[in-house]
């Protein structure tokens, strides 16, 4: 069998996995529906931290966004957002949603919640993406935190009490069964794209920047351009993970779940580095290997799991920056494509010792 | 929203009273990003911690309180203790990352810092603390106008340590060490210094620096565990206002902030003072990099 073949077989098996995985798991299905978004939230960090170097917190701006929006646009198709958020479930009159309602308040949710993550995307990406290094990254975490501040304080959505999205009807069914899938095509969907692109010039450019982005821009690509697209690109994805996100975990508190800089905000590129950063199948590694983590310190370390968290940062930037894929590599140089000349490799080992 | 702006036409005291008490706010966040700049001109490193330390040093000035000692006394004692952590801090992970991709430091301080913010909500709960000092209030303009006692105080030791630091650059050998090395590390170590060292006693001394404003902080306001992350962010904004290297510019800067931040959180409401303080740093890095990008379309 030649290895293109063998290939497809791989990720028709991975596939089918996934597609089964809620029964032949049922009690992790919110688990595992939360690891596809997890995949999605590395891929897109990747594509912009990575791939294009520019090293983001405020990613988590763009699932705040299409968290809010998605419920919004599910409340307010029906009943007046004010008096919902107001109501937080109680009060005068009952808000229900009859399985049409809902599919509708879905269907029309998450494009929205897309376009609207795309749409700040380009509007902050032009203002913020001429900044290089440490002034990037500390700018985009002042947005995340920014951005969640102001929605704590917005009666509008709720404020700081947090916003609780429409309860699925039983006509459903499972509803972490039901969300599952939504997340499971998501992620499949932004592997394919992301994985599309960098095959494209456009992959090749935003490489580019990375590497020298004085000089592709005297190359003359039009790197701002570039920088804003790819953000776009990122946002629109991470925009309907978040509407994703938000019905699964059926409540948005702005500052915990929403714009939570300190978790997801940091876990995105946790993910990516984790798995290795700047590859294709790094940030997935990450994101799984990280989930498993993050599910054991939960059960295991219960009231000690952040600070676990935090150690694990330390100790995962600090002695493997590389991630899992670049541990790899350098290992089994072979297995990657790379031709090794045994000659040179022992003396290049023989110089380490 | 809009009322409140006309209010503090209408009404100037008003207006006094938010400035005023803005200063005295802005001293202590100038103390915190004297901090930083000296960490960042020294090692070229965004401390995310930074925070994390101002609230260590509260909880020192907290736990003597608790003991039946007079929380004044902590601002010394919170330096020395906090010089201690950050000495340790650096010997156990940032000396890893001195020197390496600028991303690697900045995520690994933060790493540090949520692990230090959750094993202070673990010890300490999430609550609320105060360091009670015990003083009184100051009234002016016929008590249209006031000011607690204790806010003062801060207010000037936050000066006087600010003042120490000043002098132990100038003047120690140390000092004349960190300069030299912030200057060119690398011609530093030519000339004998030991830069390593230097990283270490600039580490500690910045953690010591944001252990007595943390002390300051636990008595003038209040603390927990999570007060960290503004007190970066206004550090961090602080500092690329003013410039790295120009201490004068890091006080003025920092009482500025202060003011502007009193003003804001009455004209647009307390829940938004905060965002204000995020959303300022963002305009003030989109502002100073276009400016820099004027400059180079003028170059060219």
């Amino acid at each position: 069998m030649n290895v293109g073949a063998s290939r497809l077989l791989g990720y028709a098996a991975l596939l089918a996995i996934g597609a089964a995985a809620p029964y032949l798991f049922p009690n992790y299905q919110s688990q595992m529906a939360e690891l596809w978004l997890f995949i999605v939230f590395a891929l897109t960090w990747d594509l912009v931290g990575g791939q294009m170097g520019y090293n983001s917190f405020g990613n988590v701006v763009f699932i705040g966004v299409g968290m809010y929006v998605c419920a919004i646009t599910q409340v307010g198709l029906f009943y007046s957002v004010a008096e919902y958020n107001a109501a937080k479930g109680g009060g005068q009159t009952v808000f229900t949603f009859d399985v049409a309602q809902y599919l509708e308040g879905l269907a029309l949710g998450l494009p929205l919640a897309a376009v609207s993550a795309g749409i700040v995307a380009a509007i902050l990406g032009s203002a913020v993406l001429g900044m290089r290094g440490h002034y990037f990254a500390i700018c985009t975490l002042g947005l995340g935190v920014a951005a969640g501040q102001i929605a704590n304080g917005w009666e509008w959505i709720g404020a700081g009490s947090g916003m609780v999205v429409p309860h699925a009807p039983s006509g459903i069914g499972d509803t972490a069964r039901f969300y599952y899938y939504f997340a499971f095509v998501l992620a499949v969907i932004t592997f394919i794209v992301v994985a599309w692109l960098y095959t494209t010039r456009f992959g090749l450019a935003i490489n580019a920047i990375r590497d020298d982005e004085d000089k592709a821009e005297a190359m003359g690509l039009p790197t701002t351009r570039i920088k804003v697209s790819a953000w776009v690109i990122s946002a629109l994805f991470l925009g309907v993970a978040g509407g994703i996100l938000g019905n699964l975990k059926r409540f948005i508190d702005p500052i915990e779940v929403a714009f939570a800089g300190a978790t997801f905000g940091v876990w995105m590129v946790l993910m990516a580095i984790l798995g290795g950063k700047g590859t294709l199948w790094g940030p997935v590694i990450g994101a799984v290997v990280f989930q498993v983590l993050k599910e054991v310190f939960w059960t295991y370390l219960l009231g000690w799991q952040r600070v676990a968290l935090g150690l694990m940062i330390v100790l995962i930037v600090v002695f493997f920056p590389q991630g899992i894929l670049g541990f790899l590599r350098d290992r089994f140089p072979e297995r990657f494509g790379h031709k090794v000349d045994p000659a040179l490799a022992r003396g290049a080992g023989g110089a380490a010792e | 929203m809009f009322d409140n702006l006309m209010i503090l036409f209408q009404a100037p005291v008003i207006t006094v009273d938010l400035v005023l008490n803005g200063l005295l706010l802005g001293a202590i966040f100038a103390l915190a990003a004297y901090g930083m700049a000296l960490v960042w001109g020294v090692m070229s490193i965004i401390n995310i911690a930074q925070g994390e330390f101002v609230m260590l040093g509260g909880y020192v000035a907290v736990m003597m309180y608790w003991g039946g000692i007079h929380p004044l006394l902590a601002v010394p004692v919170a330096a020395v203790v906090m010089f201690i952590v950050g000495w340790a801090l650096y010997r156990a992970v940032i000396f890893r990352v001195v020197d390496r991709d600028l991303f690697v430091s900045i995520l690994a301080t933060f790493g540090l810092s949520i692990l230090l913010q959750q094993l202070m909500n673990t010890a300490f709960s999430g609550n609320v603390q105060i360091a009670e000092a015990g003083l009184g209030t100051v009234f002016l303009f016929d008590g249209l106008v006031t000011l607690s006692e204790i806010k003062v105080v801060a207010f000037v030791l936050a000066i006087v340590v600010g003042g120490c630091m000043v002098v132990f650059l100038k003047r120690s050998r140390m000092g004349q060490a960190i300069r030299a090395t912030a200057q060119n590390a690398r011609a530093a170590r030519v000339m004998g210094i030991n830069t390593d060292r230097v990283y270490a006693v600039t580490y500690g001394l910045n953690a010591a620096i944001c252990g007595s404003c943390g002390a300051l902080v636990a008595m003038a306001y209040n603390i927990h565990p999570y007060i960290g992350l503004p007190y970066t962010i206004r550090s961090f904004m602080i500092v690329v206002v003013a410039g790295l290297g120009n201490f004068a510019g890091v006080i003025l800067a920092g009482l500025g902030l202060g003011a502007a931040e009193n003003i804001a959180g009455f004209v647009l409401g307390a829940q938004y003072q905060l965002a204000f303080v995020f959303a300022l740093l963002v305009v003030v890095l989109v502002w100073r990099n276009w400016r820099l990008a004027a400059k180079r379309q003028y170059l060219k």
